[in-house]
């Protein structure tokens, strides 16, 4: 069973530095969530204070409606999976995966059964009697689930965990957890600064920078409606052109830029005069011969041509000596362009977004 | 070889070697070589040395298996050497704890400094203040108020053998804890261990090297003591070193003296080298 975690208007303070601030989310019951964004956000720092190692300077964290101030990580209804796993290295693996069931008091033969079966739930059958160091790395892995899946958290809490792993094994992995945790049904939090992981496995992310929450949705959410700048260029790639907003109409707004006017859908809080920036995401750009009188459109030259198997990378500049990027899928019959070649850059005012940089931080 | 010749020539590395022949050779295994020779050999008046008398025997040895107030000593100096070493043990591990995991690196070193401090003091000096401060007219005494006889059975050796040699257990414990990743101790509480539990089954289990070797240190250091078991001394505490100073200058006979000194070291060993079987720590496990 799961239970929801709610996070409300907490802030932690180290000294003079503010290391989370005033964050304000409830993760659902039953719901795979991130906490995405680069080291130093804070985002561990929410972990460590849902998992009760550390205490908020101020704010409270539920879990399951009930208020954890006060509550040691002993005996909160919580899980840590820790970034270098910290399995038990003296003892073998059934005793690592019984280890929370051995403080409760169960008696041996339980801890042995309920152990192994955990091993079949993460696929490891008969690595009972191993020890830890006779496992790889993505054996460790399940290793540790197993041994935090055993206690039957009600909120599991991963932090970083497949850091540590090499690519394939760690979209493996990533396929992995997402089915323990639908089978299991218990809330995940996961702690990543690889937007990759978050989009892929998440039900719900929220994008954290100096300490404060920029965004929480769902993938596609944060994805194709960035709220600000930070979301936007931390989640893919963009183009990017500064400039200022000169009319709006119909939803739509007039951009003012050093490459020219362009439509563009307005973001939050972006209004008439605003200095902002237009982000364009560079799949969804095309490189055509002439202007499309339907599209913004930029004339650009052709500087590099990067094949990257299933897409192709188009470098190319402007009249004004700005540098965009280009997406282009590797189709049947796709014709390349080549470097030198003058084209024009022409991308949907739907596609294009005008937001503001990253709410300011308030510091102590 | 090579490296040091290379290094600084043949002159300098030949006069560090002699110094290193010369420090092993005369003031370490030729003095002991003597003492075996000694030990192994009877004491006679100066008429009988070198006459039909003056053979290889044990008989040196025997005398301590046949001597039952020597065994008591033994035993006595034995479990005593026990009870400082644990209580070393207790008061060492929370100390050596906190200072790996609990404060900051810097503020680890400053204690460090201060627990150094009374290093700076001689040994002599320490065990004279202890007798000041534990006398029956001493300071201890005065500061409460009370009269009471601290200096009887073996008080004042257990107490100036835990505070001579604890160092030498703060340092390895120390050292074995703080090499514990800090997450395996989260980790096991995270799993809802009590810090109890945690200590037993993560921390202890871990530290077990450094517990073994702070442990036989402060053992053998404590058992092999003359200074503090001679000033913290009451009328029946005896420790077999005094014994064994007994038979050198009391009785001037080197021989049994020497045989008894032999006997402490291997006895010694043995006794530790069953705990370290018996708690399951290999010696190379120490040297980490």
């Amino acid at each position: 069973m799961s239970e929801d975690v709610e996070i409300s208007n907490v802030t932690m303070d180290f000294g003079k530095f503010r290391a989370v601030d005033n964050v304000d989310v409830t993760v659902k019951a039953g719901e795979f969530f991130s906490f995405l964004g680069p080291s130093g956000c804070g985002k561990t720092t929410i972990l460590r204070m849902i998992s009760g190692f550390t205490e908020p300077s101020a704010g409270t964290i539920r879990i399951g409606g009930k208020n954890m101030k006060g509550i040691g990580p002993n005996l909160r209804p919580t899980a840590l999976i820790f970034q270098n796993l910290a399995l038990f290295p003296l003892m073998p693996v059934w005793e690592n995966i019984a280890f929370g069931l051995e403080v409760r008091g169960v008696p041996k033969g339980e801890r042995r059964s309920r152990a192994e079966e955990l091993l079949r739930l993460v696929d490891l059958p008969g690595a009972a009697d191993k020890r830890v160091s006779q496992m790889s790395g993505g054996q460790r892995q399940r290793v540790a689930i197993a041994r935090a899946l055993a206690v039957e958290p009600k909120v599991m809490l991963l932090d970083e965990p497949l850091s540590a792993l090499d690519l394939k094994l760690r979209q493996h992995m990533r396929g992995e957890l997402r089915a323990i945790q639908r089978r299991t049904n218990v809330t995940f939090i996961y702690i990543t600064h690889d937007q990759g992981e978050a989009l892929a496995m998440s039900d719900r992310v929220a994008v954290m920078s100096q300490g404060m929450l920029q965004q929480v949705g769902t993938p596609t959410d944060i994805y194709n409606s960035p709220a600000n700048g930070f979301v936007a260029s931390f989640v893919g790639e963009n183009n990017v052109f500064p400039g200022i907003v000169t009319g709006m109409s119909n939803g739509m707004a007039r951009f003012r830029t050093a490459q020219g006017t362009f439509a563009a859908r307005p973001g939050p809080k972006v209004g008439h005069h605003a200095h902002a920036r237009l982000y364009v995401r560079p799949e969804h750009v095309r490189l055509e011969a002439a202007p499309n009188a339907e599209l913004n459109s930029i004339p650009v030259e052709v500087l590099e041509v990067a094949f990257e198997g299933n897409v192709v990378h188009v470098h190319t500049r402007d009249a004004r000596d700005g540098t965009q990027i280009v997406q282009i899928r590797n189709d049947l019959g796709l014709m390349l362009p080549s470097p030198g070649e003058r084209l024009h850059f022409n991308f949907p005012a739907d596609r294009a977004v005008i937001l503001h940089d990253a709410a300011p931080a308030s510091r102590v | 070889m090579h490296r040091l010749l290379r290094h600084y020539g043949l002159g300098l590395t030949t006069a560090f070697m002699l110094m290193a022949a010369f420090w092993l050779l005369a003031l370490v295994i030729l003095p002991d070589v003597i003492m075996v020779i000694y030990s192994l050999r009877p004491f006679l008046p100066v008429a009988d040395l070198g006459g039909p008398k003056d053979v290889y025997t044990l008989g040196n040895y025997a005398t301590f298996f046949v001597s039952w107030i020597h065994i008591k000593v033994f035993l006595l100096t034995v479990l005593i050497s026990c009870i400082v070493t644990a209580l070393c043990l207790i008061l060492a591990y929370p100390v050596a704890y906190f200072m790996a995991k609990t404060i900051s690196a810097p503020a680890a070193s400053t204690l460090f400094v201060l627990l150094l401090v009374p290093m700076l003091v001689s040994e002599l000096l320490r065990a004279f203040a202890w007798k000041i401060i534990l006398d029956y007219k001493g300071a201890l005494n005065g500061l409460l108020g009370v009269d009471v006889r601290w200096l009887v059975s073996y008080n004042g050796v257990i107490v100036g053998l835990v505070y001579t040699y604890i160092l030498f257990m703060v340092l390895p414990v120390y050292n074995a804890v703080q090499s514990l990743d800090s997450n395996q101790i989260e980790a096991a509480r995270d799993l809802g261990a009590s810090r109890w539990t945690t200590h037993r089954r993560i921390v202890i289990p871990h530290a077990k090297p450094g517990i073994a070797a702070g442990c036989v240190m402060v053992f053998m250091l404590s058992a092999g003591s003359i200074l503090v078991p001679n000033l913290l001394e009451s009328p029946n505490s005896r420790w077999f070193t005094q014994v064994i100073q007994q038979w050198f200058f009391e009785s001037q006979d080197w021989h049994t003296g020497s045989a008894y000194a032999f006997l402490l070291l291997a006895l010694c060993l043995g006794f530790v080298a069953l705990m370290l079987v018996l708690f399951g720590v290999r010696l190379s496990q120490m040297g980490k």
